[in-house]
């Protein structure tokens, strides 16, 4: 066969179709794992002793396992006391659960690096705990986090492939099934490969636009860091 | 004198951090549109008396009274009272991710629940008292310090506080700069706005004060008109203490 018509006929539509399922699992899963890893970050944080100590074995248990474990426990452990998800929520469950705990370590270095003065000036003016945080606390720490959190993001879009394991059909899964039905892994991971890194590299881009738009106008602190 | 032009009444005020008892029962009374000004050495409680007021440090004993209503042991009624005794801070402490009219704009907003066009039209009117209004879209990293703290100073005027307190304001800044905040504040103490002030700046403590208060170990030392404090023979602390500065600067 010849090797363009196997790439444009066969390979790619197949990518292409796993390729839509992966954007499936980062779309559901990005959302609420950026969500989860600010409440987890603010609760480890700012909350008593029980929640905070809640975020913290959260983070240590997600954090001291390996993903696949927890997709496995999702899909084929939770049905023995009556939870069944089916495959792809499973996956986006468990994603967002590491996601989450990954992130809110970001973010609550962040919330660290943000100086006592911020809330105390929020405090007198006559702001609850929680308007500080939200007003004043929060919007800056996430511009700080910033660069963890697309770190995160671009781990997400490489573990989504661990969704092949609980037989969703994505990116990666796709290639293996093409690969091994016409015997072609080297052309069939070398273009999930490329796939991958062009999914990456847009990511990188886009980061870097959206660390622009937010900068604070005043604090040029790679110009700064440049020039030292 | 009245007891209702009374605006703040400070009673029996202790507070300790750790074995160090910081504070060992200071008590005064605040009438509206007075000056107070509290001179000391270093470490003798001034900044933590101002935040014992507003409870930013709740105090372990003693009683702060706001227009004859408890401030202390007062619960979630302290964020309304917090409105109401605005603070300004050495190292002004604006919100850095906002500029100086979102910096004032902000507690309007979320905490007096102004609507958007209310609060920038007063956001406004507060940054020109200080004249920072042509400021108005610039972020803190953009200001000299003298001009931050002049928004900080609108950002608590915007409340519309009956007391503000001023914890070493200008001690961050520059001769320049110091002069700057201070004109500002002279302005407002004119105006009649009630003011606690600690501060190292002489010069403002004797033309603007109603009445200077020296600390010294937690206490109110001394306490009168600045007058007073500095040529009575009766009091000699205040000026053993701005003898001591001043032969350092000699130095």
């Amino acid at each position: 066969m010849d090797q363009s018509v196997f790439i444009f006929d066969i390979l790619l539509p197949a990518l292409m179709q796993g390729l839509v399922v992966t954007l499936q699992l980062i779309a559901c899963s990005a959302p609420f794992g950026l969500a989860l890893g600010i409440a987890v970050a603010v609760g480890r944080q700012y909350g008593g002793r029980v929640t905070s100590w809640l975020c913290k074995t959260f983070v240590f248990l997600i954090k001291g396992t390996p993903l696949l474990l927890l997709l496995f426990i999702l899909y084929f452990g939770l049905p023995a006391i009556g939870i069944t998800f089916s495959a792809f929520v499973a996956s986006v469950v468990g994603f967002i659960l590491c996601n989450g705990a990954y992130n809110a370590e970001y973010i609550r270095g962040a919330l660290i690096s943000i100086k006592d003065g911020q809330m105390v000036a929020a405090r007198s003016l006559g702001m609850t705990r929680w308007q500080a945080i939200k007003n004043v606390i929060l919007p800056q720490a996430l511009r700080r986090a910033i660069p963890g959190l697309s770190n995160e993001f671009i781990y997400l879009i490489k573990y989504s492939s661990l969704a092949y394991m609980l037989t969703v059909i994505e990116l990666s899964g796709a290639g293996k099934l093409v690969a091994t039905k016409y015997f072609t892994y080297t052309e069939s991971f070398a273009v999930v490969g490329v796939i991958y890194l062009v999914l990456v590299t847009i990511t990188t881009a886009a980061v870097s636009i959206l660390e622009r738009r937010v900068a604070v106008p005043g604090t040029a602190r790679a110009a700064t860091a440049a020039q030292l | 004198m009245n007891d209702n032009d009374i605006v703040l009444r400070v009673e029996d005020i202790h507070k300790s951090f750790g074995g160090n008892e910081v504070l060992r029962g200071v008590s005064f009374d605040v009438r509206r549109g007075e000056t107070k000004v509290f001179i000391g050495p270093s470490g003798t409680g001034k900044s933590t008396l101002l935040r014992c007021i507003n409870q930013l440090t709740p105090p372990d004993r003693g009683k702060v009274w706001l227009d004859g209503e408890e401030v202390t042991n007062s619960g979630a009624r302290i964020n309304y009272f917090r409105q109401k005794i605005g603070m300004v801070f050495q190292n002004f402490f604006l919100f850095d991710h906002l500029t100086a009219l979102k910096n004032v704009e902000l507690a309007l907003l979320r905490v007096r629940g102004m609507g958007k066009a209310e609060a920038r039209a007063k956001a406004l009117t507060e940054l020109r008292q200080v004249g920072m209004e042509d400021w108005a879209d610039h972020y803190p990293a953009e200001l000299s310090g003298g001009q931050a703290q002049r928004v900080s100073i609108a950002r608590a005027l915007a409340m519309d506080p009956d007391v503000i307190l001023f914890d070493e304001p200008t001690s961050a800044l520059d001769p320049e700069l110091t002069r700057e905040v201070l004109e500002v504040m002279r302005k407002l103490a004119r105006e009649g706005m009630t003011m606690l002030v600690v501060t190292h700046e002489m010069g403002f403590a004797c033309s603007v004060a109603n009445e200077v208060l020296f600390m010294e170990n937690g206490v109110v030392a001394e306490q009168g008109s600045p007058d007073l404090l500095l040529h009575d023979p009766r009091f000699t602390r205040m000026k053993d203490f701005i003898g001591r500065i001043d032969s350092r600067m000699e130095d």
